[in-house]
């Protein structure tokens, strides 16, 4: 067991999936010096040829690990910066994840897009604070936002042996936590989340790096009386519906916190699935990001994404509401 | 293929076959056999034709949305493609691709693309790994005097360039981008840009199969020899409209001075003036059963069941949530 930070588990995960399988390859922009650090020591642990620094091209970068993986090889693609995801997106939505239906099964594209430092993280500012998980889960393309170092450990190792491209989100606020990585970490399949905290009287659903902002106010409200369950889906797509829909048939309630945009969001498709299928005790709240890009004054960016303080409030409200009733 | 000339009477067979092809594949859709709507390749057979028999049977192609000449070129089987076209079970993807996917990957086609320079980078990546397996394989990519102006295109060749991979850059320049006229879309001399790049770059007759060959086999050994890509300018033209929706537009882009102009240099009257008049027949017999065998094979495949609609969505075999 160790101590581990985030960034360093999904470093190991990456190792570990280069050791097990010759055909894992790791490309993006300064990956040989490793600017987001998950790939240091790789180029010179690997090589040259399994560790690859392209130009300054996502579109080119991202249809080139089509290629290599229509050939059989399992290329993970770092994108230095999320919101890149922009430039590249026909590649990503509309050729990768697309190829397996249109040639009617042929090809293959087992690729991993790697996000690391997503999100808004105090001053980066417009174009480099966006989580854009919830659009890949719009277009049907496999995405985990994990939200604990091991968790970030076990979902890279899956998303590197899936047969089909899956996005890996590593929130920008979560890339320092540590925590004891087992020497051998469970395996996590995709599709599968987590209770973080059990409770009975709201399902508090987060996402990401809002997962131990939500613990924080589970605990604040459990000294308030206020029993909270935090679910945490891990895989934002295919969606662990099952564990949900146990857990909000426990509580009757429902609170989601997602720091994406308020519409067409993830937050949005949360309740609006659990609202199609069960009664709820009280309305249900959402807790997101304004549809908004970011303003760079510290002050400006906390006013536009969620917080501890926010969805305290929420989870009051969703259960004093049904109180008063 | 051999080191010598060309093999007049494969290439004249070749361009035959989807000048047949496509013709079939026209009165199909004018008698709503093959739903949705085809972009025809006639007019630019030479191209595919000549590009694909400088190439080996394991190199890889990427194709456009009028890929149907590169796919049959490449060596596809008629009965599957034409049935994918229509939509049917037994065609290359299963009915899920149509015209404007229709691929089979075991001969390295790796997909047909329905967006303008987006599969070229497929190429890049696929011959890089073929080489790190110590195979060098080389890539045909395919794409139109469109695509000169996607960012794409040139994010691809410079890369390619860098590292001199083994693509071959077909530029079939057909004289429109749908409607936009090629000097509406492409500024300076696009033979000059791929040469500022450091490769290798001409102009070629692309309505004579032979010139083609002939620079497409210069390209394909440069490429195997570890000297880098190569651009390919074809000059050629298409005798039908961009799709044959056009027709219904009534789109005036063109003259009919000038699709005439250009049907006087037919690929197909090109190739068979070199052939004696017994050849040509004999071929023209050939691909005729061919093509009957091919009809016949895709109206006997059934029409897909709607309860397999989303399959293949995910390789690893995962439902997508459904929508209704």
């Amino acid at each position: 067991m160790a101590r581990t930070r985030y960034i360093e588990a999904l470093a190991r995960a990456l190792r570990d999936e280069m050791l097990a399988d010759d055909k894992v390859m790791v490309l993006g922009e300064d990956v040989r010096q490793s600017l987001r650090r998950i790939t240091h020591g790789l180029a010179a642990e690997f090589g040259d040829d399994r560790v690859i620094d392209t130009p300054l091209a996502e579109q080119a970068a991202t249809g080139f690990a089509t290629g290599a993986a229509m050939r059989g090889w399992r290329p993970v693609l770092e994108f230095q910066v999320p919101s890149l995801l922009y430039v590249a997106f026909d590649q990503v939505v509309n050729q990768a994840a697309k190829l397996s239906i249109m040639t009617g099964g042929q090809a293959k594209v087992p690729v991993t897009y790697m996000f690391p430092g997503s999100g808004a993280r105090i001053g980066l500012a417009g174009q480099h604070s966006d989580h854009p998980y919830a659009i890949l889960a719009q277009a049907g393309v496999k995405t985990v936002v994990p939200a604990t170092p091991s968790d970030a450990y076990a979902l890279l190792r899956t998303a590197i042996r899936d047969e089909d491209p899956v996005a890996v989100f590593a929130p920008a606020a979560l890339l320092g936590n540590r925590e004891d990585l087992l020497d051998e970490v469970p395996e996590v399949p995709l599709g599968s989340g987590r209770i973080h905290r059990e409770g009975t009287d709201v399902t508090l659903v987060a996402v990401g790096h809002l997962v131990p902002i939500a613990l924080a106010a589970v605990n604040d409200l459990a000294a308030a009386g206020i029993s909270a369950e935090l679910f945490d889906p891990r895989t934002i797509y295919p969606f662990d519906w099952d564990l949900l829909r146990a857990s909000v048939a426990k509580t009757g309630r429902l609170v989601v916190a997602d720091d994406t945009g308020r519409t067409c969001g993830l937050a949005a498709e949360i309740v609006a699935t659990i609202a199609e299928e069960m009664p709820l005790r009280s309305l249900p709240k959402r807790v997101t990001r304004a549809d908004s890009a970011i303003p760079f004054a510290p002050t400006l960016e906390l006013a536009l994404t969620p917080g501890k303080e926010a969805i305290t409030s929420a989870v009051k409200g969703v259960v004093e509401e049904a109180v008063a009733a | 293929m051999s080191d010598a000339g060309a093999d007049v009477a494969a290439l004249y067979r070749t361009v035959r076959t989807i000048r047949r092809f496509e013709e079939t594949v026209e009165e199909l859709t004018a008698a709503n056999e093959i739903p949705g709507t085809v972009h025809l390749y006639i007019g630019e057979e030479a191209v595919a034709s000549g590009v694909c028999a400088a190439l080996d049977d394991a190199d890889f192609v990427t194709s456009t949305h009028r890929g149907h000449g590169h796919v049959i070129a490449k060596g596809a089987a008629l009965g599957p493609m034409l049935a994918e076209l229509m939509g049917r079970v037994n065609g290359l993807n299963k009915g899920r691709g149509g015209s404007m996917h229709v691929a089979d990957l075991s001969l390295g086609v790796l997909g047909a693309n329905g967006i303008v320079a987006g599969g070229i980078p497929f190429a890049l990546g696929a011959t890089w790994a073929a080489g790190q397996e110590g195979e060098h394989r080389v890539a045909a990519a395919f794409f139109g005097d469109g695509g000169l102006a996607q960012g794409l295109l040139h994010e691809c060749m410079n890369w390619a360039a860098l590292w001199k991979l083994p693509v071959i850059f077909v530029c079939e320049d057909n004289g429109y981008a749908v409607s936009l006229p090629a000097s509406a879309s492409a500024a300076g001399s696009p033979v000059g840009r791929a040469r500022s790049y450091g490769m290798a770059a001409e102009e070629v007759d692309g309505m004579d199969a032979e010139a083609v060959y002939a620079a497409a086999r210069a390209a394909a050994s440069r490429a195997r020899s570890g000297d880098g890509p190569t651009y390919l300018h074809m000059k050629t033209y298409r005798f039908r409209g961009h799709h044959l929706g056009e027709a219904v537009l009534k789109l005036a882009y063109r003259t009919t001075e000038e699709i005439e102009s250009w049907r006087q240099r037919d690929p197909l009257t090109i190739l068979a003036g070199r052939l004696g008049e017994a050849v040509v027949a004999g071929i023209d017999a050939d691909v005729e059963a061919e093509l009957k065998e091919a009809l016949e094979f895709a109206r006997g495949g059934a029409l897909p069941d709607p309860a397999t609609a989303a399959d293949y969505t995910y390789a690893s075999g995962m439902r997508p949530r459904e929508g209704i």
